[in-house]
């Protein structure tokens, strides 16, 4: 077995009985990158020289000792650049360090480079990025999913053991099932977002991308807990994740399959993947019960103007005049603002952030803004109402697999659509997780979505433990052979 | 045709915190540009705010000093709009849910400017009241240079509590008394030093005029750029005149912005850099509900110094001063402070207080904060006039010298030679000599013009270096002019 292919969790065994030194690991990744990064194009920047120097001298024995791990371009890291995949952007280099970064660092583990994203986190392909194309690792013609693709990619093709990324409305999760890794969305408020450029305030949450459930608890363990700096993150305590992995029974355990989630359009072979996972929980003891989200048909809406309206007010900052880039002709204050944003933007952000600052402006503001915030409640409720009765809910992840490059980028619409099973989990701001659990007849990955309620991502990781232990999930290696 | 007056104050007081409001970079005035900064109150990609909590507690405290509702679940608010000091492009303020509501600022006599302090307007104790009070960042400050400008961000995040007053002014002597008194009240509760010179009291004025019986009220002007209290009261004198002028003439107010300037003396409108005033406030979603009941107003209230009023009433009654001594010393709490302790070692309280107000102010630098000589001096002083060893002319000369010299009373008189001069003997002879030097003098005197003894006396004055006990002196000089026959 090729070194790259481990798991954080095999890979943690082999270090602490130094069967294998961090630099052997370091350096072998990067030799699995050097063959597969023309190809897939997931990161945006590597630094190989630090890591192989950290690599020498890190201390094993810390929870991810030794462990190379791949940051998302929106994540602010000390002395390296944080674009964004945005050309406003261009230049900027963080002087400091976000708060999960800290907490990485503080674990042992080692950076190797930042991953490519739709820019500023709008988009759910990864195609709206300043810097570059990633592909999907098992087709790629087809996009990794957004925003997180660059993370998710990297992590399906083995070119990172695991990878931070951030989900606003489905950006972890999507991404994760259209590469076939897993991908997690802590609760709201469990992971600091001090250091993540913000895109929605009250949604955004950083999570783990990885190639098994266990990999995902391992790193949540290490990234959550309450920052004061964050006066949003919650003073709740952060359980062993990884330890709670096998204590879960299915005797008596309710699994939820909210019917809004099974609606026509999804495809046919993502629908059967789904149902055999479903039965698959059954077989094991677990008890399924039909339930209803009723307010769900208005999600999407309610996201769009919600996300939007934070947004054009958390990207205003972006103004060419403290860092980042700047147009150089202009005639006065107005155009400069006008020139330098409407340049270093592109045309997705542009959108959400005219949206966004439409539902807010006078005369609007309570017919969207306002109502959207009664809605999210609604929907809120919807899910405390069924976790009366449910542990967790079982849903796919998208409505659809990997779609070709170039396929939606011309109906924005269509593109919102993708994030249709994601969303409600933000705006509930309870946690979900999305598994490999099959693939289409074409080769592309299917992903389960395990949706749990505020504050019980133990609940929802040892369902998918369950589910890849029982299946004897392996992470497989894409054959990267379409050109 | 008659016309009146009204005016509201908008005003900015920098609270005194040790840092920001929402992070920790220090507040200091004059530190290098971009010195105090961070992530945070640079706007940098991924910093979120930190609310200070004792800033909140301080406006609770000015709220709950001048009789506002203190609501119980204040939030903070995003006001959007692009301007280069502003590092994210949008303000975090409060909109419809400021902390304070309500409330008052008691004007009083010593507040109006020394010309008007005896005008019926100034013996109204009229009380304005406020709209509200509410907490938010400042931005950073642009400087311009020819042809490009810089911006320095160490002010960027400075917690400003802004009070807006109702339009019950109505004059620009009231405007001048209700920033006094409102700023008498911020220093004594040491939420802020209220320092105009250094930006830490800013203050726009809306005024408008209408004739007197007239129930619907003028355009008003918003007047910007007032750099002290005095400004304020110029700017609004001109304003009125202005608008009175164009509505005599038959022209109408148009609404402006102006700006003051104080060197020609006159308002300017101002070139509007504002395109939008939709500021699209939404409630900030990085900063969670401020709940006011319990700890936040319980720390506000043991902050609660005792109030100019209460301390005007007390020393009056308590050391036998006029309301006028009372007010003086209770303008500013450090100087009442002062007076105390140097009365408590001394049996002459009103002297003290007299020492302070007439001598001690007359010298005292404006920009001072602290009295720069321990209370002692002062109580020293007045035991020595009351024991004879100094008269009061000198004791007011000597006041000075404390002040400029660093000196106690007593090491002043000992390296000058200053003590009075009171021995019988001593002052006799030198009588005798004044009246020989004197013959004019003595010879007015004689016939009828009783005045004349000031220049003998002024030669005696003169011959001790003022250190005859000029009444002692007065008698004996009188004695012998009449023993002279």
């Amino acid at each position: 077995m090729n070194l790259f292919e481990y798991t954080i969790s095999e890979l943690r065994k082999l270090l602490v009985r130094k069967e294998l030194s961090p630099t052997e690991l370091t350096e072998a990744l990067f030799s699995r990158i050097a063959e597969v990064e023309p190809k897939i194009n997931a990161y945006n920047y590597i630094n190989h020289e630090r890591a192989i120097e950290r690599a020498k001298t890190i201390n094993v024995d810390l929870p991810l000792g030794g462990i190379p791990i791949a940051i998302k371009d929106n994540i602010n890291v000390r002395a390296e650049p944080c674009r964004c995949a945005s050309k406003i952007l261009e230049g900027y280099l963080s002087p400091y360090n976000a708060t999960v970064i800290e907490k990485l660092i503080k674990a042992g583990a080692i950076l190797v480079g930042r991953t490519n994203m739709d820019e500023f986190a709008m988009g759910s392909s990864t195609e709206n990025s300043a810097t570059g194309l990633t592909k999907n690792p098992w087709d790629l013609q087809r996009v990794p999913g957004g925003s997180s693709g660059g993370s998710a990619a990297a992590v399906a093709s083995h070119e990172a053991f695991c990878a931070l990324g951030s989900d606003t409305g489905g950006s972890i999760r999507q991404p994760a099932s259209f590469c076939g890794c897993v991908g997690l969305k802590p609760t709201y408020g469990r992971v600091s977002r001090y250091g993540l450029t913000a895109f929605a305030s009250s949604l955004d949450q950083i999570g783990p991308l990885t190639k098994t459930v266990e990999d995902a608890a391992l790193l949540l363990e290490v990234i959550s807990g309450f920052d004061p700096n964050d006066n949003t993150s919650e003073k709740m305590p952060v359980p062993r994740f990884s330890e709670l992995l096998e204590t879960l029974s299915l005797k008596n355990m309710v699994l939820g399959v909210p019917k809004e989630y099974f609606i026509e359009g999804i495809d046919g072979e993502v629908r059967e993947a789904i149902n055999k996972a479903i039965a698959h929980f059954e077989s094991l003891g677990a008890k399924i019960e039909e339930v209803s989200l009723p307010h769900t048909p208005y999600a999407v809406a309610t996201y769009y103007i919600l996300a939007t309206a934070e947004a054009s007010a958390n990207l205003a900052r972006f103004d060419g005049i403290r860092y980042g880039r700047r147009s150089k002709h202009y005639e006065d204050l107005l155009d400069y603002y006008g020139k330098t944003r409407d340049e270093g933007f592109g045309s997705e952000v542009k959108r959400r952030i005219l949206l966004g600052t439409y539902v807010l402006s006078s005369g609007y503001y309570d017919a969207y803004y306002l109502r959207a915030l009664k809605v999210k409640e609604k929907i809120k409720q919807d899910f405390s109402s069924v976790f009366k009765k449910c542990q967790a809910l079982l849903t796919p992840t998208s409505p659809f697999c990997a779609f070709r490059i170039g396929e939606k980028s011309n109906d924005p619409l269509q593109m919102y659509l993708a994030d249709i099973f994601t969303i409600a989990v933000n705006l509930a701001g309870i946690c979900g997780l999305s598994i490999p659990c099959g693939q289409s007849t074409e080769g592309l990955p299917i992903g389960l979505q395990i949706i749990g309620p505020a504050w019980k991502e133990e609940v929802i990781l040892a369902l998918g433990h369950l589910y890849q232990k029982s299946t004897g999930w392996k992470p497989p290696i894409p054959p990267l052979e379409k050109t | 045709m008659e016309y009146e007056a009204i005016i509201g104050l908008e005003v900015h007081v920098q609270l005194k915190t040790q840092t920001k409001l929402f992070c920790g970079c220090p507040i200091e005035y004059g530190a290098l540009p971009n010195s105090r900064v961070c992530p945070i109150c640079l706007g940098l990609p991924g910093a979120l705010p930190s609310p200070n909590k004792q800033a909140i507690i301080l406006t609770i405290q000015t709220g709950l000093m001048l009789g506002s509702e203190i609501a119980p679940r204040g939030k903070f608010d995003r006001k959007n709009y692009f301007y280069p000091d502003m590092p994210k492009n949008y303000q975090i303020s409060q909109y419809d849910q400021p902390l304070c509501k309500g409330g008052a600022v008691q004007l009083y006599p010593l507040a109006f400017p020394k010309d008007a302090q005896k005008d019926p307007q100034a013996q109204s104790r009229k009380k304005i009241r406020l709209v509200r009070i509410h907490l938010e960042e400042d931005v950073g400050k642009s400087f311009h240079f020819g042809d490009y400008s810089g911006i320095d961000f160490n002010r960027a995040g400075t917690p400003l509590m802004e009070i807006v007053s109702e339009a019950d002014i109505r004059s620009p002597e009231e405007a001048f008394a209700y920033l006094t008194a409102l700023r008498q009240i911020l220093r004594y509760g040491n939420v802020s030093d209220c320092d105009m010179e250094k930006g830490q009291l800013r203050c726009d004025v809306n005024v408008s005029v209408k004739p007197i019986g007239e129930e619907k009220w003028g355009t008003k002007c918003e007047i910007k750029n007032l750099n002290s209290i005095s400004a304020v009261r110029k700017a609004l004198k001109y304003e009125i005149q202005r608008q009175i002028h164009i509505l005599e003439l038959g022209g109408e107010i148009s609404q402006e912005t102006l700006r003051w300037d104080d060197l020609k003396g006159q308002t300017f409108p101002m070139r509007t850099k504002e395109y939008a005033h939709d500021y699209r406030y939404f409630p900030d979603p990085d900063l969670l509900t401020i709940l006011t009941e319990g700890e936040l107003i319980e720390e506000a209230q043991k902050r609660i110094p005792e109030l100019p009023e209460e301390k005007k009433q007390r020393l009056s009654q308590h050391y036998g001063l006029t309301e006028y001594q009372a007010s003086v010393l209770a303008s500013d709490p450090q100087l009442a402070d002062f007076f105390e302790k140097a009365a408590a070692q001394s049996a002459n309280k009103v002297s003290v207080a007299n020492f302070l107000i007439n001598d001690y102010l007359a010298v005292a630098s404006e920009s001072e904060t602290a009295i720069p000589i321990p209370p002692e001096y002062f109580s020293e002083l007045s035991n020595l006039v009351d024991q004879g060893k100094l008269h009061m002319k000198q004791a007011k000369e000597i006041v000075k010298l404390m002040v400029t010299e660093k000196k106690s009373p007593t090491l002043i008189v000992q390296e000058k030679g200053l003590a009075q001069i009171t021995s019988l003997d001593t002052l006799d002879a030198i009588c005798k000599e004044a009246i020989e030097a004197n013959p004019k003098s003595v010879a007015d005197y004689r016939s009828g013009k009783t005045a004349a003894i000031n220049a003998i006396k002024g030669y005696v004055m003169k011959k001790t270096k003022g250190q005859a006990n000029p009444k002692i002196v007065h008698e004996l000089l009188e004695k012998k002019l009449h023993e002279l026959g």
